[in-house]
């Protein structure tokens, strides 16, 4: 059977293994349906006019805070584990992709605390379109977080076994996890802006 | 191919259900699709009874569904909304679109440009298996209590928000048919960037696949902020949000318990910026089917291949920004209207430009009147009433007479109807010899082909009529009671009986589809003398599809080169 070109080697004319070049695609499918749903905050917001709360009075900006650095240090780490490997470093590459994962456990714990607060309080997605958009959000988030989570954990785990046989393929798998790993973190960093300080 | 190749014992279930080969996962596209469409298409012909015949009893099967959809063999106006939506919501979700993209561009892209295989073949297989999911969850949706989504396939709130379990399972559904919709989009588009074969430029594509890349941009773009708007409905319907319902929303005279503070226009909003797109996903790779034939049956290059290239880029980047002309009598403000009626305006062009190359491909052609051929050239007219009868719709002023009527329905089942599916058909005519080895039957063909022709014009032309007497869409009792319409409802029974007749013309189809693979005419490799590369593989193509390094020496279209031995040359032959 005739093997299917540039899974791992780059084309010439587009400068992209295949890979890479789905991720983008796939991510820019993901602006779109953040998009939407920052379009229906926006629109959302301006109908309400002055009856929209300020973030902060539903939402603890102290721990937004922290879980947006928690984030953004676990991209970093995801960045040095694909370094690591590009360096041919396999046991700095297990110890960097296994701290994102680590942060990325810690995110969602913290994500998980500020839920049951919100429950505990008795504030629910039904209370007023503020919650109603910050539950959604937030959530659909936390389900990429999740879908990333699992993905870096089967690369971390039994996928890395990839690395002995085809190594630079390998590495090319934790590019196209990390590219999907930062956009989320980036998401993150819209999201804690407009829900949490404006 | 290469020669330590050995073969496995595929067992039946890898070899046809779970592949990842993309000829089959086409032809699974092609045959589900196909079912769907015959199941879409039944829906409709129950709704035309009760538009021909309300409140009588439908005769012979009208007992079988059961006393709370048709008691005494009488359609209830909730079976009959159910209807009405589903039907939508089959025939472009699960039927035309399905074929267009996940059939025919799973089976032809590949070997026109000169590809394996896709480029993530797993990824393509679970593309179809969400799609399959996604369609099971629409038909199990009938028989949930209260049944099938009513609220119309545009699902407008607030009557959506309060419907029955039925809407649940629509959206649940649209998540799966939108996931399928976005692993085929990424795949198709680095498929054509990444796969192309040497010397096979973007300025020698066949057209077919510029309309399948151009369509997968459109797939993948414009479906999120539809997947955005199902989980806030999804929402609003299962933890009471109230993303979609205004303040002080009465329900039969009683105030709805939600906080109220959302809005109703924020759903059109998001719909129709997938569901315009959804009207080129449509009609694009129909017209890329059109190209081939016609540029095959006339033997002529295409007319102006480079500016219908530049033309359908066009299309595409403007139908996203022409979505709120389905939304003039939302009182969303004439500043706004304005804006869309203009875009709306532009964007015909490009459609004109590429109709105006099919006319001109014909001109001075010597054409070959095949059963694909007949199709396509009928496609033109068909599509030109359609998209002519559209102008009015995309004014402003002339859309508060017209929205909402009859006429819209005649407007757009003109393009999807005797249009893209038109299309389709001349699709299956023409590279069913390439996937099955033999040509369809040509008797069965011409049997299939006029009295259809004939059947959806007598369809579709008196809804004009209707519409423009004031008659509108969605009413149960097709207009009794409705003061406007009594001057128009004489054309309710002889739409029907159109209809009914239209059936009938399938089933030559159908006996030509099934005994064609056995019984059909056997013939080569490249039976209609064309120039694309899919011509150039055996027939059917092999696992892996081509058995020998291809290059791209020529355009797509070179019929009649003045000097060639013959009045064709393949891309794949070297220039002399």
């Amino acid at each position: 059977m005739q093997e299917i070109p540039y899974t791992v080697a780059v084309r010439q004319d587009t400068g992209l293994y295949n890979a890479k070049m789905g991720i983008w695609l796939f991510l820019a499918s993901e602006v779109m349906l953040f998009g939407g749903l920052f379009s229906a905050y926006v629109l959302l917001r301006v109908g309400a006019g002055e009856h929209w709360p300020l973030g902060a009075t539903y939402l603890n900006v102290a721990i937004g805070t922290f879980n947006t650095f928690v984030l953004m240090s676990s991209s970093i780490t995801m960045l040095m584990a694909w370094a690591s490997l590009k360096m041919k470093n396999f046991g700095h590459f297990k110890m960097y992709q296994g701290i994102t994962i680590a942060l990325a456990l810690l995110f969602l714990s913290v994500k998980g605390y500020e839920y049951s607060m919100k429950f505990k309080h008795h504030h629910f997605p039904s209370d007023n379109t503020f919650l109603a958009i910050y539950f959604t959000l937030t959530g659909i988030h936390a389900l990429h977080i999740i879908g990333g989570v699992v993905v870096n954990s089967y690369l971390w785990g039994p996928g890395s076994k990839m690395w002995q046989a085809e190594p630079e393929r390998f590495t090319n798998r934790i590019e196209v996890a990390g590219l999907y790993w930062h956009f989320v973190d980036l998401v993150w960093i819209f999201l804690f802006s407009v829900m949490y300080l404006l | 191919m290469s020669e330590s190749h050995h073969e496995h014992e595929s067992s039946f279930w890898k070899k046809y259900i779970f592949s990842v080969d993309h000829k089959i996962i086409g032809l699974q596209y092609g045959i589900t699709s196909l079912i769907f469409l015959l199941f879409g298409f039944t829906i409709m012909m129950l709704m035309r009874w009760q538009l021909a015949y309300p409140e009588q009893p439908l005769p012979v099967i009208g007992k079988i569904f059961g006393e709370n959809r048709m008691p005494g063999g009488i359609m209830l106006p909730e079976f009959y909304n159910q209807l009405g939506a589903m039907h939508g919501t089959i025939m472009v979700f699960l039927g035309v679109v399905p074929l267009a993209v996940g059939a025919f561009g799973n089976y032809i892209v590949p070997l026109q440009i000169g590809a394996p295989d896709m480029a993530f073949p797993k990824l393509n297989m679970a593309s179809y298996w969400s799609f399959f999911v996604g369609g099971v969850i629409m038909l199990v949706s009938f028989f949930v209590p209260g049944g099938a989504a009513s609220s119309g396939w545009t699902s407008y709130p607030p009557l959506s928000d309060i419907a029955t379990v039925g809407q649940t399972m629509w959206l649940f559904g649209m998540a799966f048919l939108i996931t399928s919709s976005l692993l085929g989009s990424v795949n198709f588009i680095v498929t054509i960037f990444q796969l192309r074969v040497k010397g096979l430029t973007f300025m020698r594509l066949p057209f077919f696949v510029w309309a399948q890349l151009v369509t997968s941009f459109l797939l993948l773009l414009a479906f999120p902020p539809l997947e955005a708007a199902s989980v806030m409905q999804l929402m609003d319907r299962l933890a009471g949000t109230s993303f979609f319902l205004p303040s002080g929303l009465l329900i039969s005279g009683q105030p709805l318990a939600n906080s109220g503070g959302g809005s109703v226009l924020l759903w059109q909003h998001l719909f129709w910026f997938l569901a315009h797109p959804e009207v080129y996903v449509l009609i694009l790779p129909a017209m890329g089917i059109v190209t081939e034939i016609l540029a095959n049956n006339t033997r002529k290059p295409i007319g102006a291949y480079k500016l219908m290239v530049y033309a359908i880029i066009f299309l595409g980047f403007m139908s996203f920004i022409v979505w709120a002309h389905h939304m003039f009598l939302t009182g969303m403000g004439t500043a706004i209207s304005s804006f869309f009626q203009a875009t709306t305006m532009i964007i015909s062009i490009p459609s004109v430009v590429i109709l105006a190359a099919f006319f001109l491909t014909l001109w001075g052609g010597a054409i070959r009147f095949t059963i694909p051929m007949l199709f396509a050239l009928a496609f033109l007219p068909m599509f030109g009433i359609g998209g002519l009868t559209g102008l009015p719709l995309g004014l402003a002023a002339a859309d508060i007479h017209l929205h909402d009527t009859y006429y819209v329905i005649g407007h757009f089942h003109y393009i999807v109807a005797p249009g893209t599916i038109f299309a389709l058909f001349a699709g299956i005519y023409y590279w069913f010899p390439k996937a099955t080895g033999r040509k369809m039957n040509t008797l069965l063909g011409h049997l299939h082909f006029w009295p259809s022709f004939v059947c959806m014009n007598l369809i579709f032309m008196p809804m004009f009529i209707q519409g423009l007497a004031g008659v509108s869409r969605r009413l149960y009792d097709g207009g009794l009671t409705y003061a406007h319409a009594q001057g128009a409802l004489h054309w309710n029974v002889f739409i029907s009986m159109a209809v009914w007749t239209l059936a009938l013309s399938q089933i030559p189809f159908i006996i030509n589809l099934l005994v064609s693979m056995k019984c059909g005419e056997k013939v080569g490799d490249n039976p209609w003398e064309a120039t694309t590369l899919e011509w150039a593989t055996p027939t059917p193509p092999p696992h892996g599809n081509f058995t020998r390094e291809l290059s791209v020496y020529r355009g797509p279209y070179e019929y009649s080169v003045p000097g060639a031995s013959r009045d064709f040359s393949p891309q794949y032959e070297e220039k002399p």
